[in-house]
């Protein structure tokens, strides 16, 4: 049992009206150290230079996709698929641009490069939602791929492997000039993380969260109490494409580029990796994960370009091994040992 | 006419590299239920040995230091194959893969991805960046003339080296006793252990097996192509269509599908070049929700 | 009394094996039943036709006069027919508590809820009421998988029973179970049941429990009715003396 998700009518709390609202109150160390370095994050940020503000802005975008990704782990579905719902999200920006569409500003598009994820994932979850184990993670690349087959071989629409741009003009009616544009991109982005990791967080503790946590355990009983284990599974998917969209369309905007890339099986091998580097036990392990990864692969990459995959692939082997929990669970223990033990 | 032909040409020599992959990863799969991502890197490795063999032995085309004659480069091709497949592949599954073998069919998935990744590295360290051209055999072979069109040889050896493998793992499978073994475990892993068959060695053998299927395809694939780093990453995601589209488990389902496939994409190349990926992965998507056992009545598909 | 569920000339193989045979059963309301029978004599096979999870090659099953013959488990459940497991099917790493507060959810079609949380005071409130019925009031916040057999048993009981099923079938509630705690836990289910009136149907290989708590046994043999009446009459029926309790043999 995760120590996030305790009960919100704990009646020796009384008196403690918001914090119990949001639902906070409860909150493990782990959880509150998590929303204090986001704080700070937030705080901090005009000290920091363009470079990390970029790799913070990127990291977070894609710690949403990994979100998505850990919704589904939650119910033993591995979705090496979601570089669809990040290239959907992604391409749609770059397409609105591209093709005269009178907004364009970055918040408009990044919502509508939701919304086509999420259709997208409405579709699919249709056909996804009745698989299981590597049957589902197959089909789900193979959707992928051929979302990528296309977006490389129709260069006349997709600008091909040179990808396209994806500059919006403006951020929420700002235009910023070129040496606040990585802090405006940045507090956007780290708002929205955050908006939609509470959100999340609403939903990890909701009866559809425990339900996808239940099919995990017990499918038959879930149908055996009255509920629809494939509705689960397919509401779960849809959020988690949306969340997949969103990240891919911020990614974009931050970037300034597309590639059909983002559909690769690599780039959803990618998220896998990050999803169980940072653990699926808590909404912030996804962002954690990310960041680290983010951070990692930059160094490594600057070490030496031939070492990076040699060892984060030489990280997952020990997380998987040794660490089936990820960072978050290392976190968690920490935690626990910092507050003496009081909290379990 | 003479378009069909070339189609059917291409299509084959495509199908006979696919299959030499596919055949081994149906069978680890078959056999331990793992779906090996590193096997992309086994073929690679196959690949870079080879390579590397042939540019050694004969620099530049011709004979070096040791002053081979050049036809025993065939012959290096297999052995840079089996370098790779009796080395690498127990020692994958022995360290690592073995690890897992109880943890579901996702966390060795997992870890086999996390191996790829780290093999794709230890490839490019050892042999950098920059493409390997072993032509030699290839250019050996020379070309033939059918219905007036000139075809390079090369690509119908590999055709051989495909149908003798298969015919090898028939007989292995069928006519020995490891292969006897093998169908118990396949059919079921508990049984097998409480009769005392060594389920670990066994998983061993067939690992290794399949990694000198795909080592095979890798190094006789060598001389044909310009080998550079992407190589794996490529060839596991159509190894995993064809697969699929055969049925997981199943050999002869693997040939059927790098037919398929094959034949697919040389089609679509010659006719629809845009999409000569997208029938792939849209013959695998359809395979999947409509028949998911594959053509070949693969593993039972876990659904609801 | 009316008839609450009924199978109707209801016949199931597998494979050559009749583990039903043109069986016609009626269940009235607000009855308690026991079902016996010696093994692979088609007392499983009989709940799982009724909850849907089998479907009959023959004849159908009718709740309260309706058919629903081609529901699926989840949609009978719905109706209002619950049933527990001869293996506890529980959520194992779910809490005690988690277990209950998703039926309780999952009873109100609540379960699609995004936003408000599960463990919403008023759920949580019935759920320990509940629990606490069944005898778990401290450790509900144990994960399931700590519970023994006995508990898991009761648990799996205390979830069906929470969906306020018209009809609870109950398979082997007692197996697994301890002489020592059998009574214990049969006594604790029955007194739950007893006060809510809803027709309960028990299959158990202890005829001692039986004889206790049921008010009609059926006895099955082969897929067919052997024996149907009151505990004492059916006990006393030569041919149940044989087939079940193993005399004369």
């Amino acid at each position: 049992m995760t120590l996030e998700e305790r009960s919100l009518a704990a009646p020796e709390l009384a008196g403690r009206r918001l914090p119990r609202a949001l639902g906070l109150l409860e909150a493990s160390g782990a959880v509150r150290a998590a929303v204090a370095v986001l704080v700070v994050l937030a705080l901090v940020a005009p000290l920091l230079p363009g470079w990390l503000l970029f790799l913070l802005t990127v990291a977070f975008a894609k710690g949403l996709v990994v979100l998505g990704v850990v919704l589904l782990l939650r119910g033993d579905l591995v979705s090496f698929g979601h570089g669809l719902f990040y290239a959907a999200g992604a391409y749609t920006v770059a397409f609105a641009l591209r093709w005269g569409v009178p907004v364009r500003d970055a918040a408009p598009l990044v919502l509508l490069g939701t919304l086509v994820a999420t259709v997208v994932a409405a579709l699919v979850g249709l056909f996804i939602a009745r698989y299981r184990g590597i049957f589902f993670g197959m089909l789900s690349t193979a959707f992928t791929m051929i979302l990528y087959s296309l977006l490389l071989k129709l260069y006349w629409l997709t600008g091909g492997t040179d990808g396209l741009a994806a500059r919006p003009a403006g951020i929420l009616g700002l235009q910023p000039a070129a040496d606040t544009l990585r802090l405006t991109q940045y507090y956007f982005v780290l708002v929205l993380t955050a908006a939609v990791t509470y959100g999340a967080y609403r939903l990890a503790a909701s009866p559809l969260g425990y339900l996808m946590r239940a099919i995990y355990d017990n499918e038959v009983r879930v149908e055996y109490m009255g509920a629809s284990v494939r509705q689960a599974i397919y509401r779960t998917y849809v959020i988690s494409g949306a969340l997949g969209g969103l990240g891919g369309a911020l990614a974009a905007v931050a970037v300034g580029h597309v590639a059909p890339d983002l559909a690769y099986w690599t780039s959803s091998g990618e998220f896998v990796f990050v999803a169980l580097f940072g653990g699926a036990g808590s909404v912030f392990a996804p962002l954690l994960g990310a960041v680290v990864f983010e951070f990692v692969r930059n160094y490594a990459f600057k070490l030496s370009p031939y070492t990076w995959q040699l060892l984060l692939g030489s990280v997952l082997v020990l997380v998987i091994l040794f660490a089936p929990g990820g960072l978050w669970s290392l976190l968690e223990r920490l935690a626990q040992r910092a507050r003496g033990g009081k909290r379990s | 006419m003479e378009q069909l032909l070339r189609v059917a040409v291409d299509g084959l020599s495509f199908a006979s590299y696919l299959f030499l992959v596919s055949a081994g990863l149906t069978f680890i799969y078959g056999v331990m239920r793992i779906l090996n991502v590193a096997h992309g890197s086994l073929y690679g490795l196959g690949a870079y040995m080879a390579a590397w063999l042939v540019l050694r032995l004969w620099p530049g085309g011709a004979p070096g230091a040791l002053a081979l004659p050049p036809v025993w480069s065939y012959g290096v091709l297999l052995l840079a194959a089996l370098i790779i497949g009796l080395v690498v592949g127990p020692l994958l599954e022995r360290v690592f893969i073995q690890r897992v073998v109880d943890r579901g069919e996702v966390i060795p998935l997992v870890l086999t991805f996390a191996l790829f990744l780290m093999l794709e590295d230890i490839m490019k360290l050892i042999w950098g960046v920059n493409p390997l051209g072993a032509d030699l055999p290839y250019a050996m072979l020379g070309a033939v003339s059918l219905a007036g069109v000139n075809y390079p040889v090369y690509p119908f050896l590999l055709t051989g080296v495909a149908v003798v493998a298969a015919a090898a793992l028939w007989l292995i499978i069928n006519r020995s006793r490891f292969g006897k073994l093998v169908i118990a475990v396949i059919a079921d892993r508990e049984v097998s252990r409480a009769l005392g068959i060594d389920v670990p060695r066994i998983y061993t053998f067939a690992f290794t097996l399949g990694a000198v299927l795909a080592a095979l395809g890798g190094a006789f694939s060598a001389p044909m192509i310009s080998v550079v780093p992407g190589v794996s990453v490529e060839v596991i995601i159509l190894a995993f269509a064809v697969t699929t589209i055969g049925g997981l488990g199943s050999i002869g389902g693997a040939a059927i599908g790098a037919l398929l496939v094959g034949v697919l994409r040389a089609a679509a190349v010659h006719y629809v070049p845009e999409l000569d990926l997208f029938v792939i992965y849209a013959l695998m998507t359809a395979i999947l929700l409509v028949k998911p056992r594959g053509l070949f009545g693969g593993v039972e598909v876990r659904r609801i | 009394m009316g008839v609450v569920l009924e199978t109707v000339n209801v016949t199931r193989y597998f494979g050559a094996v009749k583990a039903a045979d043109d069986l016609s059963v009626q269940l009235a309301e607000g009855q308690t039943v026991g079902i016996v029978g010696p093994n692979g004599s088609g007392k499983t096979t009989f709940v799982n036709l009724v909850t849907g999870y089998v479907k009959p090659a023959r004849g159908a099953v009718r709740f309260r006069g309706r058919d629903i013959t081609p529901l699926t488990p989840r949609q009978i459940t719905r109706l209002g027919i619950a049933r527990s497991f001869q293996i506890p099917q529980l959520y194992l790493r779910l809490s005690v508590l988690e277990n209950m507060l998703l039926a309780l959810a999952i009873r109100e079609q609540q379960h699609w809820d995004l936003w408000r949380p599960l463990k919403l005071p008023a759920r949580v409130e019935e759920a320990r009421c509940l629990l606490a019925q069944f005898g778990f009031d401290t450790g509900v916040d144990q994960p399931c998988a700590a519970l023994p057999e006995g508990g898991r048993k009761l648990l799996d009981v205390a979830l069906s029973f929470a969906l306020r099923p018209s009809v609870l079938l109950l398979d082997e509630p007692t197996s697994g179970v301890s002489v020592e705690d059998k009574f214990a836990v049969m006594d604790r289910l029955m007194s739950v049941v007893r006060q809510s009136a809803i027709t309960a149907v028990f299959i158990e290989h202890d005829m001692e429990v039986v004889a206790r708590y049921a008010e009609r046994v059926l006895v099955f043999a082969e897929g067919r009715i052997l024996a149907d009446g009151g505990p004492a009459a059916v006990f006393a029926n030569p041919a149940v003396r044989t087939h079940v309790l193993g005399e004369g043999v």
